[in-house]
């Protein structure tokens, strides 16, 4: 990935910096410039807004055949994580064993490295689910 | 003005190794090992954590204990010898990870084992002098040892995270000094992989001469003697390092016990001294006083006299996990693991 468009992302990436419909009030992440709600009567009245980084999981996989970022780490748990605000997010479940893997399980976000541009490339960080 | 301690925060990955298990690979008695180093399993950093994790996740933990507003941090320095890049600072990113950029100072530092307490003290200076609020010192490594050297038995991965302050403080830093030369116990040329170091002269002209010199000093300094402190830590490269260094200068077993992690844990390099303190921070009371000692090879020694203020009781110490909660907090590996874990396996490129 070119660095500039992950640089673009780090705010969401390392804190989770979603954005809030000032007209309806729901919470988007990643962020969004228009709420697919109330359309244009939303623009320019899309809030940054922090998730805590606390949720469920609501469903997860256990993935064996990794892309090559990811080959050291499999098998590994990818889930969709529903937030305390509502919003729901996909990411991999780290510091689990898998048979304590449930639906339901409480966790939260921590920084890890998500995967680099080779060994002289970037180092891309970003968040991933620990059990709580 | 009075500078000190307002929060902290620390992380330890959860993967452990025993030294048996190292031993069993190299043909060595991993049992001897691990009596002679007084240490009985070291932790290691899983594949997706590097010193940036570890400092990023000590730091949020430091501002969940205390919540200061990020933006009211002045100065980041994080201190390692194993910084993920060469070039490209570890520090902005932890300062963008806990929100406390842009309008801020970074950089890191490298003093082998010491660089964090080195970080501590240039906050203190900052502070004291006016020209920050808040300033944050780290100390986390990811620390190496070539396979089959006696390194490999010790160096392990951890980091804690310190909020220098003026106000609130839960801890108040009464004085500090280094002692400092050059000495060539230990080192990493560019480029190099592994650390070279010279076995037996790492000890008396180097570990045990530095710490003893700044320990004295500071003794001095203050007008005090070991007897007038409740804990005492000790740069711990091994378990037994700092027992013998503390009998050396007068501290008891008692004074060392609760800041001594090594055994459990491994030599956390820039960790060290950071994450004892840290543990000794996790059960002290109003009034109690601490001396801690850092030493780094190349060489220096920074002391530290610290007494614990009314503050601490008013820290939340809960909102962050616990350094025995950390050190409990883990997952035995094998060889291989490890040696995956640790890029110590050579990989096709398609794999890297």
């Amino acid at each position: 990935m070119a660095v500039a468009r992950f640089w673009r992302e780090n705010a969401s990436r390392y804190n989770l910096i979603g954005t809030k419909c000032g007209v309806c009030g729901r919470v988007y992440f990643p962020p969004r410039s228009v709420c697919p709600t109330c359309h244009r009567k939303s623009i320019g009245k899309m809030e940054p807004f922090k998730l805590k980084g606390e949720g469920e999981v609501l469903t997860y996989s256990i993935v064996h055949e990794a892309p090559s970022q990811l080959e050291m780490q499999k098998p590994y748990v990818i889930a969709i994580v529903q937030m305390d605000e509502g919003v729901r997010i996909t990411g991999q479940i780290i510091d689990v064993e898998l048979d304590e893997l449930k639906v339901g399980m409480k966790v939260r976000t921590t920084l890890r490295k998500v995967s680099d541009d080779g060994a002289a490339g970037v180092i891309h960080y970003g968040y991933k689910f620990m059990p709580v | 003005m009075d500078v000190g301690i307002v929060s902290y925060g620390a992380y330890i990955p959860r993967y452990r190794i025993v030294p048996q298990e190292i031993g069993k690979v190299w043909g060595t008695d991993g049992e001897a090992m691990s009596r002679n180093l007084y240490i009985l399993s070291k932790s290691v950093p899983g594949p997706d954590e590097d010193v940036i994790t570890i400092a990023v996740e000590a730091a949020r933990g430091t501002l969940r204990r205390c919540g200061v507003d990020p933006k009211r941090i002045g100065a980041i320095y994080v201190g390692s010898e194993s910084h993920p890049y060469a070039v490209k600072p570890t520090s902005t990113i932890v300062a963008e990870a806990i929100e406390a950029s842009p309008n801020m100072t970074a950089a890191d530092f490298e003093f082998a084992c010491k660089a964090g307490t080195a970080a501590i003290q240039c906050c203190l200076g900052l502070v004291g002098s006016g020209m920050i609020e808040y300033g944050m010192a780290i100390g986390a490594d990811t620390s190496q040892g070539a396979p089959g050297d006696a390194l490999e038995y010790s160096a392990s991965a951890g980091g804690a995270a310190y909020l220098i302050g003026s106000k609130n403080l839960i801890a108040k830093i009464e004085n500090t000094v280094s002692y400092t030369t050059d000495t060539p116990d230990f080192w990493r040329r560019e480029g190099q992989d592994y650390p070279s170091h010279g076995g037996r002269f790492t000890g008396e002209p180097a570990y045990f001469k530095h710490i003893t010199s700044a320990a004295k000093r500071l003794l001095e300094t203050m007008g005090t003697k070991p007897s007038d402190y409740d804990y005492a830590v000790f740069h711990q490269p091994n378990g037994k390092f700092p027992m013998r260094v503390a009998k050396q200068l007068g501290f008891t077993d008692q004074q060392i016990e609760a800041g001594l992690l090594t055994p459990f844990i491994g030599n956390t390099y820039s960790g060290a001294v950071p994450l004892g303190l840290a543990s000794v921070l996790d059960v002290a009371k109003p009034g109690q006083r601490i001396f801690a000692v850092a030493y780094g090879s190349g060489a220096g020694s920074d002391a530290f006299d610290i007494s614990i203020t009314d503050g601490i009781e008013e820290l939340d110490r809960s909102a962050a996990p616990s350094i025995r909660e950390l050190v409990e907090r883990k997952k035995f590996i094998d060889y291989a693991t490890y040696a995956k874990y640790k890029n110590k396996i050579k990989l096709k490129e398609a794999i890297e």
